[in-house]
């Protein structure tokens, strides 16, 4: 395996980059000695994450939301990870998000990588946040990161992403769906994607009911106005708060993207102003910290058991003799003896 | 721990429109286990390239039914080069005559499939060529 260089990746190789991103994704000790050496110049990235229903779109709009950033602001380079399934049964995949972004094959300063989610659930794969790190490490301004097709409880991408947009269309369901607790609840920018559709107009307008809803008694929706407003409008009446706006887009036509990209502005703004910025990113660092240090315990704690020990309980669990949580009682027991 | 997962690109450079191929390589490919990027069609030979770099891919399959091989496939090869990509290994599958095969795979393509091939012996092959390479 090619030796992996800091140097290299921050002076912008594609090759050292895309294989250090494979090394971080396994995992191994070349992956691991490569996020510990590029942590160091993470932090700089905005992370925004692209959520919603299979269908809704995310492709699309992550293909015209990083083609228009491309356009306005030249400068700045853009990665993406597109995450899809594992299949359960075969462990391969299908990744096929790049077909939808046809915008940005050609452009040296955008960096599309597809990844598997390897059996994990909630929307990304284990190793997301660590390559979103290496992209930040590499020099990239905007890190857009494409989950799964999303239900209602695959809502990792919060705890990743500085921004999180949730993309609906029409017809996914009435204002029941939009008042579940879930996906919705986990947006910092609501979109209505495909809103040349019939029926855009309805599911807006559930989506703005329900924002409304859930910040009314709060002092900050004024009156009517539920537009993109609402968000500017609430900051200047409480200015730690901030109210998700509803935008309508049209991916395939670019149609209402602009807006996008001044709502993902005005929402970094905002942050940064709070210091939720800061807030956000560290508490997804003490989540990695914490998920490490599980790990190395159970690691390093399975290899002080007795070869076949875990089996035999295995067993007696089967066998309905003992419950699960009983048989993880015997086994941390035997151990501290 | 996990075994490494074999990440393949499939693409399909040129003009022609017919992807049933490259789509039912794909998902015998991907029922075999495998990591599979779909491109799309009418992809020139750079974004291929571009596609199998970002991807960190170790093989590339490209799917061709225009008769344009004998012009697209070393422009492949050569861009995979040019990005350092000379260890990856490139499939052709399609409409190739007889006779133009000998010197794709003097050029460096690992193997050419015709029509009716069996998915089965391409995987195989697959999992033969990363493993003499290992």
């Amino acid at each position: 395996m090619t030796e992996f260089s800091v140097d290299a990746i921050r002076k912008g190789g594609k090759l050292a980059l895309s294989r250090v991103l494979s090394r971080v994704e396994a995992d191994d000790e070349s992956g691991r000695a490569a996020l510990d050496a590029l942590f160091a110049y993470t932090g700089k990235a905005h992370k925004i994450g692209v959520t919603g229903p299979p269908g809704s779109g995310k492709s699309s709009l992550v293909n015209a939301l990083a083609h228009h950033l491309r356009r306005s602001y030249p400068e700045s380079r853009v990665a993406i990870i597109a995450v899809d399934p594992t299949s359960p049964f075969t462990g391969g995949a299908i990744l096929g998000d790049r077909v939808r972004m046809p915008d940005l094959q050609n452009d040296p300063g955008v960096f599309i990588r597809s990844m598997a989610t390897r059996g994990a659930l909630g929307g990304l794969a284990d190793a997301t946040l660590s390559l979103s790190q290496v992209f930040d490490a590499a020099g990239y301004d905007y890190v857009l990161i494409e989950t799964v097709g999303a239900g209602q409880a695959e809502v990792d991408i919060v705890t990743l992403a500085h921004t999180t947009i949730v993309v609906d269309m029409p017809g996914m369901g009435d204002d029941i769906q939009a008042i579940k607790a879930g996906i919705l609840e986990i947006a910092d920018i609501l979109v209505v994607n495909k809103a040349e559709l019939p029926g855009a107009d309805q599911t807006y307008r559930n989506l703005v009911l329900m924002i409304e809803m859930g910040y009314r008694g709060t002092g900050r929706i004024n009156g009517g106005h539920h537009r993109l407003t609402i968000a500017t409008e609430a900051r200047s009446i409480e200015p730690e708060g901030w109210l998700p706006p509803v935008l309508k887009t049209t991916a395939l036509t670019s149609q209402g993207i602009a807006e996008l990209e001044q709502a993902i502005h005005q929402h970094r703004a905002y942050l940064q102003a709070s210091g939720t910025w800061n807030a956000k990113e560290n508490s997804a660092i003490r989540q990695t910290i914490d998920k490490l240090i599980l790990k190395e315990l159970s690691e390093n704690w399975k290899k002080t058991l007795p070869a076949g020990l875990y089996e035999t309980v295995m067993q007696s669990v089967s066998q309905r003799k003992l419950s699960p949580r009983a048989a993880a009682r015997a086994l941390l027991a035997y151990n501290s003896e | 721990m996990p075994e490494k997962k074999i990440r393949v690109l499939i693409a399909k450079p040129g003009l022609d429109g017919h992807d049933r191929g490259a789509k039912v390589i794909a998902r015998a490919l991907r029922d075999d286990g495998m990591e599979v990027i779909y491109t799309g069609l009418r992809q020139t030979p750079q974004m291929i390239a571009e596609a199998a770099l970002q991807e960190d891919v170790d093989v590339v399959g490209l799917s061709i039914l225009s008769g344009a091989h004998n012009a697209l496939v070393p422009y492949v090869l050569e861009k995979l080069k040019e990005n350092g990509q000379d260890n990856v290994f490139v499939f052709l599958g399609g409409i190739i005559p007889e006779s133009d095969i000998p010197g794709l795979l003097a050029k460096g393509v690992t193997k050419v499939y015709g029509p009716g091939t069996d998915t089965r012996v391409v995987c195989q092959d697959i999992r033969a060529a990363l493993a003499d390479r290992a």
